[in-house]
């Protein structure tokens, strides 16, 4: 176990934490799964305190996974949503936050199409702000869990080889992904048509391959992404089909990958593109277990950047 | 840096609190020890042979980490690490002994007391720590104490030290410096 404390007022992305911080978190994470496996499964740690999912972008499990985290550790919860809100009446970002922040709020939670939306409000606000996605830039909660599901799968993250394959261009569970695993000391390779593969994440110590077949026998991680057909601007690989023959874990690959091979995915699964329904269902996968994670996850994340004002905020 | 006790003492300490916890327990009945972490937890296990060795056979043994469940979280800083809680053993309607290093104002204890109402209801909780140094803020009180300080001024910090985490065993009284919690 790590000897770090966490000092971090805002989780903005794995970008800015080091491999310290990431294992910090990872170690607390593991304790509030106990506090799930009770069958009161409430701790006071946040009791009083008041947490606003502020998600100006569609999600379901996500926000339910910070809301339950949330009231399991006993905090108020208020859910927002862009739908039926004043944003629709013209007000910008910073006001609409700075509102809600304005009845006394201790942390949000924000997701937003927006690239840098949730650090504009960390500079604008003077509550703790966790980024629940923002554009394709990060969602760092989503690349902890994940981190934490393969960590307690093999024992460690040092050493393994991961692939993560489809949609790197317009993922942001890709590069959350990319940053933990490398400070982590994994093998990253992402795979993909060169369309969704940019080069860029060579420098960041990715390899990078159009060829899923070429690659499945030397990987202990498979991380299939969402065909995400609401990002896409252009037909950037000419249909469906030939994404799930090229790139799809279809049953056929899933025998010629690495034995004790474990496949992942962020969810929500499009059945038959990316991924072979049986692989999903199968023992191989790590997909339900990711959601539980998530759950501890979110606990540690929230217990963590609710300190007091003698906390240090992120960019300091 | 006062050392009060050094390693032979310490051992007729655990001895004297081993006697006083076998006082409260009635023979033949099934027992459950719960160590508060960090030291009391170490202090617990090595506490459950000594208990065997007096005929005190049935033992749950537990840790139990308060951090989640203090009142002073909006007043320490930075964070030390969660520790998991682990409660093995059935905690309904038998004797519960929580053991702690030192006791002082008496939070830890309530913290510990509202941790384990989470769980269940043990017929009875007896507390007992090594070392008692005064400055209670609650109207908590040991069952067993095998050291009594009486009331120590509020800048002297007491810690005891164990082999397992500190290389040695003693008791030791410094002069508190600005950054310390009571833990």
């Amino acid at each position: 176990m790590s000897e770090t404390r966490w000092n971090r007022k805002h989780l903005l992305g794995l970008q800015d934490l080091s491999a310290d911080e990431i294992r910090f978190v990872l170690d607390t994470a593991h304790s509030f799964k106990e506090v799930s496996m009770r069958s009161v499964k409430k701790v006071p740690a946040l009791r009083g305190r008041v947490v606003v999912n502020a998600f100006f972008e569609d999600s379901t499990r996500t926000r339910m996974s910070f809301s339950l985290a949330a009231q399991r550790l006993s905090a108020d919860v208020i859910e927002f949503t862009e739908k039926g809100s004043s944003v629709s009446k013209g007000e910008t970002l910073v006001d609409t936050a700075r509102n809600i922040e304005a009845m006394g709020v201790d942390v949000m939670i924000v997701r937003h199409a927006a690239a840098g939306a949730s650090e504009l409000l960390s500079r604008s606000l003077k509550c703790s702000i966790i980024n629940a996605g923002d554009g394709a830039h990060e969602h760092p909660t989503q690349g902890l869990l994940d981190l934490y599901t393969i960590r307690e799968r093999f024992g460690k993250i040092e050493g393994l080889k991961v692939a993560i394959i489809g949609d790197i261009a317009n993922s942001r569970v890709a590069r959350s992904n990319i940053w933990g695993l490398t400070k982590m000391g994994a093998e990253v390779i992402l795979v993909g048509p060169a369309t969704l593969t940019p080069k860029a994440f060579a420098s960041v110590g990715c390899r990078i391959s159009h060829d899923l077949d070429a690659v499945i026998g030397e990987v202990d991680v498979m991380y299939m992404l969402r065909v995400q057909n609401e990002r896409m601007k252009s037909a950037q690989f000419p249909t469906v089909r030939e994404f799930t023959k090229l790139y799809g874990l279809t049953w056929d690959r899933f025998q010629r990958c690495k034995k004790g091979v474990f496949v992942m995915h962020p969810g929500p699964m499009n059945r038959g593109v990316e991924i072979q329904s049986d692989i999903a269902d199968g023992e191989s996968s790590g997909i339900l277990k990711q959601v539980e994670n998530g759950l501890a996850v979110r606990m540690a994340v929230l217990y963590l950047v609710s300190q007091s004002g003698k906390a240090v905020s992120a960019d300091s | 840096m006062q050392a009060t006790h050094d390693q032979r003492d310490f051992q007729r300490l655990l001895n004297t609190l081993l006697d006083k916890i076998v006082a409260l327990v009635k023979p033949g009945e099934p027992l459950n020890l719960v160590g508060i972490r960090t030291r009391g937890e170490t202090l617990a296990q090595r506490l459950v042979p000594l208990l065997h060795d007096r005929g005190i056979t049935e033992i749950g043994f537990g840790a139990l980490d308060i951090t989640l469940y203090r009142d002073d979280l909006s007043e320490i800083g930075p964070r030390p690490l969660v520790r998991p809680t682990v409660l093995d053993f059935d905690i309904d309607r038998r004797p519960l002994i929580l053991i702690d290093d030192v006791i002082f104002t008496g939070r830890t204890v309530r913290a510990a007391l509202d941790a384990l109402a989470d769980f269940g209801r043990p017929s009875a909780v007896r507390l007992a720590v090594l070392v008692d140094r005064g400055g209670r803020e609650l109207p908590i009180q040991p069952d067993a104490v095998a050291l009594s300080l009486g009331e120590l001024p509020l800048d002297q910090v007491v810690k005891v030290k164990v082999a397992e985490r500190d290389s040695y065993d003693g008791v030791e009284i410094e002069r508190r410096s600005s950054h310390e919690s009571h833990e």
